[in-house]
């Protein structure tokens, strides 16, 4: 279990953590403590209930507000899977997601290492400015984009979402890759340099294998931002032909209130959690592990 | 096994000269292709943003473009004095500030929950990114189908006929709890981290000396906390002052909910106002970075600790 929590920053403390643990294992555990694991459970996990409830009901039972479907039936899924609207939009986010993220580990790969493990001067400046980018309001992009894409003639098409998603997947998944670096022992790559392996040898032979994992969390975590992002996609796409998913059931919704497709969206928005919600649950000692590498660093 | 029988055999220092391009010039070589693209997507389209919001610039006189007097910052001067702008920066303050509270206050005691919790805490964990995973689209989709009647059930529960989300302030109330859902796992992960590194011997030395739970909790574990703390803080702080989804599905800025972000969209996207757009996005820009400057006197610690040793 508490591997997890062993982002290679924190292996050093793992033996202690756990002998505490013991320790306060052989006390009862008070009961408000369970009274805090539920609250937990149905503060996470209640509205997402909800949401699948209401995916679960058609017609009238919509309307009924009740917590558990009084007829369950699949259709509103069967439905928006024959919508060639949302199918498409699924499609564009999954190519638009995972060229993003393809470019931003190779690209992002190269600074992340030279940063973590190279001489260089001005180390301090470039990861600031790189930080300071992601911390960039979207919308100080989306304005001029819009004008520009439309001139250049790359409005609405997926490299049009690739270019301006780089502007977070890059700063990213190097804030992540450089803590990861900085944890891989350095002997092993002064073993290759002593060998006669160039830098660059020992970087692509020695380092990048061994830091699998952290290209990994990088890679989820860079994957997650640019299937939510929704500012841009909304911003950029006109319509079906590059649109993606979170853009496109926002555009569901456009009618009037009384005629909202209430069913059909919560299953469209039920399917489109789906692919998040295998990955955290594959994949949760890695996210947390990247969403926390560097911040507890004093 | 073998890398401490070579490494006997020659320096590394020796190693590190003998071969291949020169350090300092591979690191440069390694950095520049995403310097050069950071540059091209996000330094480029900024200054672009400044030109056109320094210009007159609308579909209706296609193509023309002149200064906007007077002395180019008419687009300025006509977003300060309009109304419309100031509220939305209101909203956008309200929201942040009291989303933030609210965040930091429900995930430091997720934390400490989690953190007690020592049987089936990977499954929290798990748990607790739920909401973090789900898309803030579909987040704003959830919250609808909970407020809206008579799909809804919150107006069955409280037995009130509010029209939640078309009326102020309840409008803004909603968005702030669905981002108050969403986003409290990221604050309760992160302090979670942090309280994991504290060594548990602080603690044992505390009980030893005879001090209370909340001594322990106010004179260890709150200030040893506190970098990570921060570091929270701002991270949510940032965010939550570019807030552009949720009013954007829910009210589609209506209603009391419009943000910098939103009201900035809507003049460059909807209504092709292309230089007052610009110089909205770019007024918020500026906002943001006011923020992360104040805030990074706090951490800039922390980024250079990264960056050397």
């Amino acid at each position: 279990m508490e591997a997890g929590a062993a982002t290679a920053p924190q292996a050093a403390t793992r033996p202690r953590v756990k002998a505490r643990k013991r320790r306060r294992d052989t006390n009862k555990t008070p009961w408000w403590m369970w009274l805090a694991v539920v609250a937990i459970l149905v503060f996470c996990l209640f509205p997402f209930y909800w949401l699948v409830n209401i995916s679960l009901k058609t017609g009238n039972d919509l309307q009924s507000s009740s917590l558990i479907p009084p007829n369950p039936t699949l259709k509103n899924y069967s439905d928006i899977f024959k919508n060639p609207d949302f199918t498409k939009a699924l499609r564009n986010s999954a190519i638009v997601a995972l060229t993003t993220t393809a470019l931003a580990l190779a690209v992002g790969s190269f600074c992340a290492y030279a940063l973590a493990r190279l001489k260089m001067k001005m180390k301090f400046l470039i990861l600031g400015v790189v930080l300071s980018i992601s911390t960039f309001p979207q919308i100080a992009i989306a304005a001029p984009l819009f004008k520009l894409w439309s001139d250049v003639g790359i409005f609405n098409t997926y490299i049009g979402l690739i270019i301006p998603y780089l502007t977070f997947a890059l700063p990213l998944s190097i804030y992540i890759l450089v803590s990861f670096f900085r944890e891989i022992p350095k002997d092993l790559e002064e073993a290759a340099l002593v060998d006669g392996a160039t830098h660059f040898q020992a970087f692509r032979k020695v380092v990048v294998p061994l830091a699998a994992p952290g290209l990994a969390t990088a890679g989820i975590l860079t994957f997650i931002g640019a299937w939510n992002e929704f500012l841009l996609a909304v911003t950029l796409t006109s319509s079906s032909r590059a649109r993606t998913v979170p853009a496109a059931i926002a555009f569901f919704t456009g009618a009037t209130e009384h005629e909202i497709p209430y069913g059909s969206i919560s299953a469209a928005s039920v399917v489109i959690s789906i692919p998040l919600i295998v990955m955290v649950l594959l994949f949760q000692k890695r996210i947390v592990a990247g969403l926390t590498a560097g911040a507890v660093k004093g | 096994m073998e890398a401490a029988s070579v490494r006997t055999a020659g320096t590394p220092t020796q190693a590190r000269r003998s071969k291949g391009i020169p350090e300092r010039r591979l690191a440069w070589l390694m950095v520049s292709p995403s310097l050069i693209l950071i540059a091209i997507v996000a330094a480029y389209p900024i200054l672009y943003a400044i030109w056109l919001s320094l210009h007159e610039y609308s579909v209706r006189v296609a193509g023309l473009s002149r200064w906007a007097s007077p002395a180019g910052l008419g687009n300025y001067k006509k977003a300060l004095s309009d109304p419309a702008w100031w509220s939305a920066l209101e909203h956008t303050l309200i929201f942040t500030v009291a989303s933030v509270t609210l965040e930091f206050g429900l995930g430091l005691g997720m934390a400490l929950a989690m953190h007690a919790a020592f049987r089936g805490q990977g499954a929290l964990r798990t748990v607790v990114l739920v909401p973090w995973a789900v898309l803030t689209v579909v987040t704003a989709i959830m919250w609808q189908t909970m407020f809206v009647s008579p799909y809804g059930f919150v107006n069955t529960v409280l037995g009130t006929q509010t029209v939640w989300l078309g009326s102020e302030p309840q409008a803004l109330i909603v968005i702030i709890l669905a981002d108050v859902w969403k986003t409290t796992p990221f604050m309760a992960l992160l302090i979670l981290a942090g309280l994991q590194v504290i060594p548990g011997e602080v603690y044992e030395a505390a009980e030893v000396d005879g001090a209370s739970t909340w001594q322990r909790f106010s004179r260890i574990t709150l200030p040893l906390l506190m970098p990570a703390i921060l570091v929270a803080l701002i991270f949510r702080t940032l965010d939550a002052l570019r807030i552009f989804d949720l009013p954007f599905v829910l009210t589609q800025g209506q209603n009391g909910t419009s943000t910098l972000s939103t009201i900035s969209q809507e003049t460059f996207a909807t209504n092709r106002i292309y230089g007052l757009g610009s110089a909205m996005a770019v007024l918020t820009f500026i906002v943001v970075m006011i923020v992360s400057f104040s805030y990074i006197r706090f951490v800039g610690g922390n980024i250079r600790g990264l960056a050397e040793d």
